[in-house]
């Protein structure tokens, strides 16, 4: 089905530790560190298999198998309508959330399945965060509120608010700018600075993973840069998964790069791999600018 | 030819163009007229005394409408109570599960019950309180009014509900936090400024309202000792003296209508500053 | 991970929760139904109001049975009621009422959402909604000390003197009567037109006015045939309504129509309405079916008010989104 395909470690169920199954992919050294690395030996954070998404009687996404890997940046690319958007929604359960729409299929956090019966959705979200296209901070809080929010509405108390507050902050390259005037709204910031609040919010919650889709869409090109940087840094401790529509972007910030087409993975490599030696028809199109 | 029957037309339009203008005038002349009335046969009676005292024995000068007052105050109060919640739920209901069918019937049967007379409202309280309480009180009135609050209430917030960007539910829910609680405390609570004016216009039609308290929380002389006793107010005190034989009476319920339409409009135009304050705030 | 440590994905007391389908845990299934209840309750209210007063009636409706509508006899002494007096009073103060007040409020409609310029508009359009904020009994004192007087002495006898021949401005004129009422009654219920009017006009498509404005039709002519057409069936789902609140209305025409229960063809007879015989005789009614006689002319009230806003209301909805429910 996947041809071309390297297969991420397919995990026997049950079992922790993702084995080799493949040949490795040929390395070329392209990051620091990366040279003794293959794709297939990476640990996975999260992995799908088989994995289909309806609107409907629809079906969007047709069988995604993939693995995304433990604190490393994953970009999901490809022509509008080719389902990555609803891919990655699927990875935090926000899919079902439209009325109608449905999933099938495995999607694992840690080995533990998140659409099985007795898992609540508001659960899985907690691990799972999500930044959106649009920087949508809560208008009727300060900015001090919105960082808090994600705690404060689940009714985590933590010790210190204060100091959660500032390494959320620091986190997102914001602590500076805003220190001083914390009571303002949040939605008197710019738009890059929203966005950032939105990721601060959303790490307030020490999730495992971060999805971001197209986080980077209604920003300019300056704010645009900040946040790619920032993107850079949190790799450290987050691993993340991030939509994009701009190929140069995906070249950027990501180390594996997923590429979609009409609802099916068409392949799925090391970036570098991706963009300079792409082993399918398709990818080459994409990437050469056949079709956008 | 043409041009005759240009000019012909044009007329015809700048006529009709002027009825129309003439129309909205002549509402306004019976509006302009009463406001006049009021305020020029009703600020002689306003002094501290009718405000603090209560109504003097029949036929003797003076005393005061304090007791309506605070009586209006109560009403208005328990009708809020009793009628704020349940519509805001409502409406929430409406706004959030409301495409079925039965969210259409519901919503459908709150616009007629918004035409629905207070008297038969007045008549069904009654029915239902007075006759099993076997008395008037501040609780059937504010049951009543209640009622009449209900319909207003829950249109309005699922109006408002509605018109919060999707984008906030997302993300409130992508952070982990039960749908439920993103509806109370994203989204209605970014709503609220504009369900408040909206309660706030409903209440100032309700203190108004003088059929449903007539047999409800009937009327009363004296300080109510209790929210179960008959309950003075406004509306009703002015009916009592408008209809009377006493002159003294008369100039009574001309301050009484002051304060009822001085207190109505304030209600309405603080409901519409809060919606251009907080437009502004954004 | 000091936030999330404790955060498991399978709860272990998940099994009972997850059958009870799409919500996954106990606060949305309760949310959902606590909010549901509440939506209830508002046709549970109608249901309620349309029992008790027909038990409140039951004993009259036994007693009088169909003759109840078309007796004139109204006597508490002798214990025989007829709503007729009533029916007639409250329909012709109402039609009265909707004769002045229907092009007076057409016209307005018409001026503030299609003629009017934005600034104009915005100070004219808050004013009349300002004539719906003016609480009834405070029209009715004004009914009573300056519009009565002022028929009294200056319009009826005018009236009376171009048109007496017709037996509707025949006979003694006092100021109150009919013709009181159904002025008063015009004043209160054209906001209500207005508004709901406006709003019909509103949700015709611009495309429309535009299509006729540029084959070169006057701001009147498009009027006439691009919108009032499409809009026809609203704005007599607007007038309906008004017509509602017409024969709802107590307080106002309680204090000028005069208040007795006479059949007279003229305007300046006072007459007594529905709504004005319950509030002014209930309180004093002792004997069971008097009051039940009082009960059942506010059933046949309620019954019509609700029919009038059924066809009223999807006559509005037909043509466009309904302005938000409120007493209109």
């Amino acid at each position: 089905m996947n041809s071309g395909l390297v297969p991420i470690g397919r995990t026997p169920k049950g079992a922790k530790k993702p084995g080799v199954q493949d040949e490795p992919a040929k390395e070329v050294p392209s990051k620091p560190g990366w040279d003794e690395v293959s794709v297939s030996k990476l640990d996975l954070k999260m992995r799908t298999e088989n994995l289909d998404a309806y609107f409907g009687p629809t079906r969007v996404l047709k069988a995604i198998t993939l693995g995304v890997a433990l604190k490393q940046v994953t970009a999901v690319i490809g022509p509008s309508g080719c389902g990555k958007s609803t891919f990655v929604r699927c990875l935090n359960r926000m899919h079902e959330v439209v009325p109608g729409a449905h999933a099938k299929g495995l999607v694992l956090l840690d080995d533990v399945d998140i659409y099985a019966r007795g898992v609540d959705p508001v659960n899985v979200r907690r691990r799972v965060g999500m930044v959106f296209q649009k920087p949508n901070p809560f208008p009727t809080m300060s900015i001090r509120d919105n960082v808090l929010a994600g705690l404060r509405l689940n009714g985590i108390r933590p010790d210190d608010p204060e100091a959660h507050l500032e390494k959320a902050l620091k986190q997102v390259a914001l602590w500076d700018e805003v220190k001083d005037n914390l009571g303002k709204a949040g939605t008197s910031l710019s738009g890059g600075q929203q966005q950032r609040l939105c990721i601060a919010r959303a790490l307030a919650l020490e999730p495992e993973v971060l999805l971001m889709d197209e986080p980077c869409s209604a920003l300019d090109p300056i704010a645009t840069a900040r946040v790619e940087e920032l993107i850079h840094e949190l790799r450290e401790n987050y691993t993340i998964v991030i939509v994009t529509h701009n190929m140069q972007q995906a070249a950027r910030v990501a180390d594996l790069t997923a590429f979609f087409y009409m609802g099916e993975l068409v392949e799925y490599n090391r970036t570098d791999v991706i963009f300079t030696r792409p082993k399918e028809r398709r990818t080459e199109d994409y990437i050469t600018g056949r079709f956008g | 030819m043409k041009e005759t029957s240009y000019q012909r037309r044009h007329i015809i339009d700048v006529a009709v163009r002027g009825a129309c203008f003439a129309a909205t005038l002549l509402a306004l002349v019976p509006l302009v007229s009463v406001l006049y009335y009021v305020t020029v046969r009703g600020i002689g009676g306003i002094s501290l005394d009718f405000l603090t005292q209560l109504p003097k024995p029949v036929g003797e000068k003076g005393g005061g409408m304090a007791n309506a007052i605070v009586g209006t105050l109560e009403l208005v109060g328990l009708a809020c109570l009793f009628g704020i919640p349940p519509g805001v739920l409502a409406g929430v209901y409406l706004a959030e599960f409301g495409n079925t069918r039965f969210g259409k019937f519901v919503r459908f049967s709150a616009d007629v019950m918004s035409g629905i007379p207070s008297i038969t409202v007045g008549l069904f309280v009654f029915a239902l309180v007075v006759m099993s309480t076997k008395r008037f009180s501040a609780y059937a009135g504010g049951f009543a009014l209640a009622v009449l609050m209900l319909p207003t209430v829950t249109r309005a917030t699922e109006e408002l509900l509605k018109l919060v960007p999707e984008s906030l539910r997302e993300a409130g829910l992508g952070l982990g936090v039960p749908q439920w609680r993103v509806t109370l405390r994203v989204m209605l609570r970014t709503a609220a400024p504009g369900i408040a004016t909206g309660i706030m216009l409903a209440v100032a039609r309700v203190a108004g309202e003088t059929a449903p308290l007539l047999f409800t929380a009937f009327s009363n002389r004296f300080w109510p000792s209790s929210l179960n006793e008959p309950t003075p107010s406004i509306p009703v005190q002015i009916f009592t003296y408008a209809v009377s034989p006493y002159e003294d009476w008369h100039e009574q319920a001309w301050a009484g209508a002051l304060v009822l339409v001085t207190l109505v409009l304030l209600l309405n135009i603080s409901a519409r500053l809060l919606v251009r304050h907080r437009v502004r705030a954004r | 991970m000091t936030v999330n440590a404790e955060v498991p994905l399978v709860r272990s007391e998940s099994g009972w929760f997850s059958r009870l389908g799409a919500a996954g845990n106990l606060g949305d299934w309760l949310f959902r139904r606590i909010t549901a209840l509440n939506a209830l309750l508002v046709i549970v209210l109608i249901g309620a109001m349309a029992y008790e007063m027909t038990v409140a009636s039951s004993l009259s409706l036994k007693e009088f049975g169909f003759g109840f509508i078309t007796s004139t006899v109204w006597d508490p002494v002798r214990q025989i009621f007829g709503a007729l007096p009533f029916i007639y009073g409250t329909v012709v103060s109402s039609l009265l009422a909707l004769l002045i007040a229907v092009p007076i409020s057409i016209g307005i409609a018409i001026y503030l959402s299609e003629l009017a310029p934005a600034a104009v508009r915005a100070v004219l359009g808050p004013l009349v909604e300002l004539l719906a904020a003016v609480p009834s009994v405070v029209y009715g004192l004004w009914g009573v000390f300056a519009l009565a007087p002022w028929l009294r002495e200056s319009v009826e006898p005018l009236l009376q003197a171009a048109f007496g021949f017709l037996p509707l401005f025949q006979g003694p004129h006092q100021g109150f009567g009919l013709l009181a009422g159904g002025i008063v009654l015009a004043i209160m219920i054209l906001p209500t037109i207005s508004s709901v009017a406006r709003e019909v006009l509103r949700a015709v498509p611009m495309s429309l006015r535009e299509g006729a404005l540029a084959l070169g039709a006057t701001r009147w002519e498009t009027v006439r045939t691009a919108v009032l057409p499409y809009a026809l069936s609203g704005l007599i789902g607007a007038i309906i309504l008004g017509l509602g609140r017409a024969l709802g209305e107590t307080m106002a025409i309680t204090m000028v129509i005069g208040n007795r229960a006479e059949i007279s063809a003229s305007l300046f007879a006072p007459s007594y309405t529905m709504a004005s015989v319950i509030a002014n005789e209930f309180t004093e009614a002792t004997e069971e079916l008097y009051l039940a006689a009082l009960a059942e002319i506010g059933l046949l009230l309620f019954v019509v008010t609700v029919v009038l806003n059924v066809v009223a209301r999807l006559l509005v909805w037909r043509v466009g989104r309904m302005p938000s429910g409120g007493r209109l």
